[in-house]
C-alpha cells in the first residue's frame, strides 16, 4: 500500500483493514492446507500482522521490499491482491507466479515485492540490491528487507548489512523476532539481548520496537525511511512479535505450551489491541468493525472461489520461464528434437 | 571486410566492458579491487577513471554480500557485471548463485528478467595452489537457470563479455587466468558481439575432432601444428558451455568420426562428459572410435610446480588422447 498515514482516521481504518485481511487470509490457509487442497509448506503469519503492515504503511508504492517463509502478511501489506495469491497457493497458472513458486515464493516485481523467499536470510541482500539499484539511479526508492530473528545468524544478513552501511544506501532492515527460529527460542541463537543490538556493529541505527502495536513499527520505519531517502544509510529494526502458529502447518510444537501461545495472543494481540484503540478513539464504532470484518471475509472467501476456478498449468509450462528466450537443451531433453528428426543423421 | 586489432584477452575483455558501458548506463561494474586497484588480474585497470566511483565500485570482501545485492540491482533495473576475484570463491555465494539468481526468473513464473553478468578466472598454471586455481564451470553450467560462456581466444572474449551484459539472463563468463597475457585479432566494431550459444571451429581438419575450451584451445590448436602431415586435427572452441552448440561439433563428428573434448575441469561426471553424452545420443552411428577425454584427474590443483605440471592438462595430452583414436 502507498504510504498510508497513521495520523488520520481513514489511515488508521486502512491499517485495520490490511491486518484483518491478513488474519483472515491466514486463517484460510490454514483451514485449506489441512483440508489438502494447498500443497506443500504453509508458513503462516497469524500473530504478526503489526510489522508488516506497520512497515509497509510507512512505505510509498515506488519502495521495494523483500520477504520471508512467512510472506503472505508482507504481500498483502504491500498491496498484492488476495485472489491471486490464494491462486498461487492452490498452483493454479493465475497464480502470482504462475504456479511456480507457491506460499514460500510469493512475487510480484511489478508492486516491487521482490519475493517471499525459502531461504532464511536470503533476503536482506537482495534488499541492499534494490537501495543499489535506488542509490544508483539517485531516486529517493528505498527498499526494506524483512527477515526473521534466526536469519540473524545468517552470514550473508551480516554481509548484506555491511555493505549497505558502507555505502550509505537507502536500505531498512526488519527483524520480526517472533520468539522462534524454526523450532528453537531465540535465546538459544543469539548472544544478544536484543537483535537491534547488532545495529553498533555496521555504526547505524538500531532500535527494538513493540511488534504488536502497529503504531510502532509504522513510526520506526517511518523514521527509517526518512532517513533512508535523505541519504543518511540503512538502519536496523527489530520488532518484537509472536507466532500463534507452528513454523510450518503441521508443527508438533514440543518447543512451547498452549499457555506461552495464550500469553501472547489473549494480552497483546496486535489486531485486537488496534482495535481497541480505533474504538476508543471514535475512528470506528462496533457496527463499522463487524461490516469491516464481514467485507474482508467475503474478500478471502471470494479469493478461495477464484484460486478454485482459476485455470491449472500446462504441463509443458515445465520447461518455461528458466530464461528470456527458449534455451536449446530444454527443447533437445523433452524430446523435440528427437521427435522432429533433427539432431543427428541416424540410420 | 571486419577491421581487427592485435590486442590480448585482458585488452579485449576491458574493450568489451568499456564498449558496454559507454552504450548503456545501467550498467555497472562491481567486485574486490575492481575499482582503484583496477582488479588484480587489471582487467578493470583504468576504467574507474574513465567512468567514476559510481560506475565502478569497489566492494567488501564478501561475495554473499555482492553476488546477493547484484541480484536484487538486476531484478530492480539494474545491469550488474560483478568479478568474483577467482571462481574457486563462488563457493562463497553459492547461495545466492543457485537458490536466488538461477531460479529466480523461473519461480517468480517468467515475470522478472535477471541481467547479471558475473565475470571469474579460471585455471591453475599459476602455482596459486588449490584455493585460487580451479576450474569449477561445470557446477554453474549444470544448474538450471544460469548461462555459462568460457571464451579460448581474445575474440571471442571480447564478445562474450558483451553478449554476457546484453543478455537479460544471469551469464558467467569463465575466464582464465593464464590467457590474459594470449594475443589476437579482435573487431573494433562497438556492435560485434559473439553469440551466447554458438561454438566457432577455430582449425578445419578432416581426422579428428577436438573440442577445446579456454586455455585447452590454444594447447589444441599447438597440438594440431605438432601433428600436421600425420593427423589432420579439426579443432573447435567450445566458447559457451550452457547453452551449449551441440550441432557445431555434431557436424564436425560427421565428417571426422572421432571425438576428443579438452576442458582443463575435473574428469569425472564434467563438462567433457556432457559433451560425450550429446555427440553419443545423436551421433552415435558416425563415431569411428572411443571418445577421449583430457581433463584434470579428479585431484585439486596443488602448489609445487612438479605436482602442478602434472595435473594440469597441455598440447601433449591432447596429442596422447589424439594417437589414441587416430
Amino acid at each position: 500500500m502507498a504510504s498510508t498515514p497513521i495520523d488520520t482516521t481513514d489511515g488508521r481504518r486502512e491499517i485495520l483493514r490490511r491486518m484483518l485481511t491478513i488474519r483472515a487470509f491466514e486463517e484460510t490457509a490454514r483451514d485449506l492446507f489441512a483440508d489438502g487442497e494447498i500443497p506443500g509448506f504453509v508458513h503462516l503469519y497469524i500473530g504478526e500482522e503489526a510489522v508488516g503492515v506497520g512497515a509497509c504503511s510507512a512505505l510509498e508504492d515506488r519502495d521495494y521490499i523483500t520477504s520471508t517463509h512467512r510472506g503472505h502478511g508482507h504481500s498483502i501489506a504491500k498491496g498484492l491482491d488476495p485472489k491471486l495469491m490464494m491462486a498461487e497457493l492452490l498452483g493454479s497458472s493465475e497464480g502470482y507466479n504462475n504456479g511456480k513458486g507457491g506460499s514460500m515464493h510469493i512475487a510480484d516485481v511489478d508492486a516491487n515485492m521482490l519475493g517471499a523467499n525459502g531461504i532464511v536470510g536470503a533476503g536482506p541482500p537482495i534488499a541492499t540490491g534494490a537501495a543499489l539499484t535506488a542509490a544508483y539511479h539517485d531516486t529517493d526508492d528505498v527498499a526494506l528487507a524483512f527477515l526473521g530473528d534466526g536469519a540473524v545468524a545468517q552470514g550473508q544478513v551480516h554481509e548484506a548489512i555491511n555493505l549497505a552501511a558502507t555505502w550509505d544506501l537507502p536500505a531498512i532492515y526488519v527483524i520480526e523476532n517472533n520468539q522462534f527460529g524454526e523450532g528453537t527460542a531465540v535465546d538459544d541463537q543469539h548472544n544478544v539481548e536484543n537483535l537491534s543490538e547488532t545495529a553498533e556493529a555496521y555504526n547505524i541505527p538500531g532500535f527494538t520496537v513493540d511488534g504488536m502495536d502497529v503504531t510502532a513499527v509504522h513510526e520506526a520505519v517511518a523514521e527509517a525511511r526518512e532517513r533512508a531517502a535523505d541519504g543518511d544509510g540503512p538502519t536496523l529494526i527489530e520488532a518484537e512479535t509472536y507466532r500463534y502458529r507452528g513454523h510450518f502447518e503441521g508443527d508438533p510444537q514440543e518447543y512451547r505450551t498452549d499457555e506461552d501461545v495464550s500469553e501472547w495472543r489473549e494480552e497483546r494481540d496486535p489486531i485486537e489491541s488496534f482495535e481497541e484503540r480505533l474504538l476508543d478513539r471514535g475512528d470506528i464504532d462496533e457496527d463499522e468493525l463487524q461490516s469491516m470484518r464481514e467485507t474482508v471475509d467475503d474478500e478471502i472467501e471470494a479469493a478461495v472461489d477464484f484460486a478454485r476456478d482459476a485455470d491449472r498449468p500446462d504441463p509443458d509450462e515445465a520447461y518455461e520461464d528458466l530464461f528470456t528466450e527458449p534455451a536449446p537443451e530444454i527443447d533437445r531433453f523433452v524430446g523435440d528434437l528427437r521427435a522432429d528428426g533433427r539432431g543427428g543423421d541416424h540410420q | 571486410m571486419t577491421e581487427t586489432e592485435t590486442m590480448t584477452v585482458r585488452e579485449a575483455i576491458r574493450a568489451g566492458l568499456r564498449e558496454e558501458m559507454n552504450r548503456d548506463e545501467d550498467v555497472f561494474l562491481m567486485g574486490e579491487d575492481v575499482a582503484e586497484y583496477g582488479g588484480v588480474f587489471e582487467v578493470t585497470n583504468g576504467l574507474l577513471e574513465e567512468f567514476d566511483e559510481r560506475r565502478v565500485r569497489d566492494t567488501p570482501i564478501s561475495e554473499a554480500g555482492f553476488v546477493g545485492a547484484s541480484v536484487g540491482a538486476a531484478a530492480s533495473g539494474s545491469r550488474p557485471v560483478v568479478e568474483i576475484m577467482f571462481s574457486d570463491f563462488m563457493g562463497v555465494a553459492m547461495e545466492q548463485i543457485s537458490n536466488q539468481m538461477a531460479k529466480m526468473r523461473y519461480m517468480f513464473g517468467g515475470k522478472t528478467d535477471m541481467p547479471v553478468t558475473i565475470r571469474t578466472t579460471e585455471g591453475g598454471g599459476q602455482g596459486a595452489a588449490s584455493q585460487h586455481s580451479g576450474t569449477p564451470h561445470t557446477w554453474i553450467a549444470h544448474f538450471p537457470g544460469l548461462k555459462a560462456v568460457a571464451p579460448g581466444t581474445a575474440e571471442a572474449a571480447k564478445g562474450l563479455v558483451k553478449s554476457a551484459i546484453r543478455s537479460d539472463d544471469p551469464v558467467f563468463v569463465f575466464e582464465n587466468k593464464v590467457m590474459y597475457e594470449q594475443e589476437g585479432q579482435v573487431p573494433t566494431d562497438p556492435e560485434f558481439t559473439v553469440p551466447i550459444g554458438s561454438a566457432s571451429v577455430e582449425r578445419e581438419g578432416a581426422d579428428v575432432t577436438v573440442a577445446a575450451t579456454q586455455r585447452m584451445v590454444g594447447e589444441s590448436l599447438a597440438a594440431a601444428e605438432d601433428l600436421a602431415g600425420d593427423v589432420d586435427l579439426e579443432v573447435i572452441d567450445l566458447r559457451s558451455l550452457y547453452p551449449l552448440d551441440t550441432e557445431t561439433i555434431a557436424e564436425s563428428v560427421r565428417k571426422t568420426g572421432r571425438l576428443v573434448v579438452a576442458d582443463e575441469s575435473p574428469l569425472s561426471y564434467g563438462t567433457h562428459a556432457e559433451v560425450m553424452a550429446r555427440i553419443v545420443e545423436s551421433e552415435f552411428y558416425s563415431l569411428d572410435a572411443p571418445l577421449q577425454r583430457v581433463g584434470v584427474a579428479d585431484t585439486h590443483i596443488p602448489f609445487a610446480t612438479e605436482l602442478e605440471e602434472e595435473v594440469i592438462p597441455h598440447a601433449e595430452d591432447v596429442i596422447e588422447a589424439v594417437r589414441k583414436v587416430a
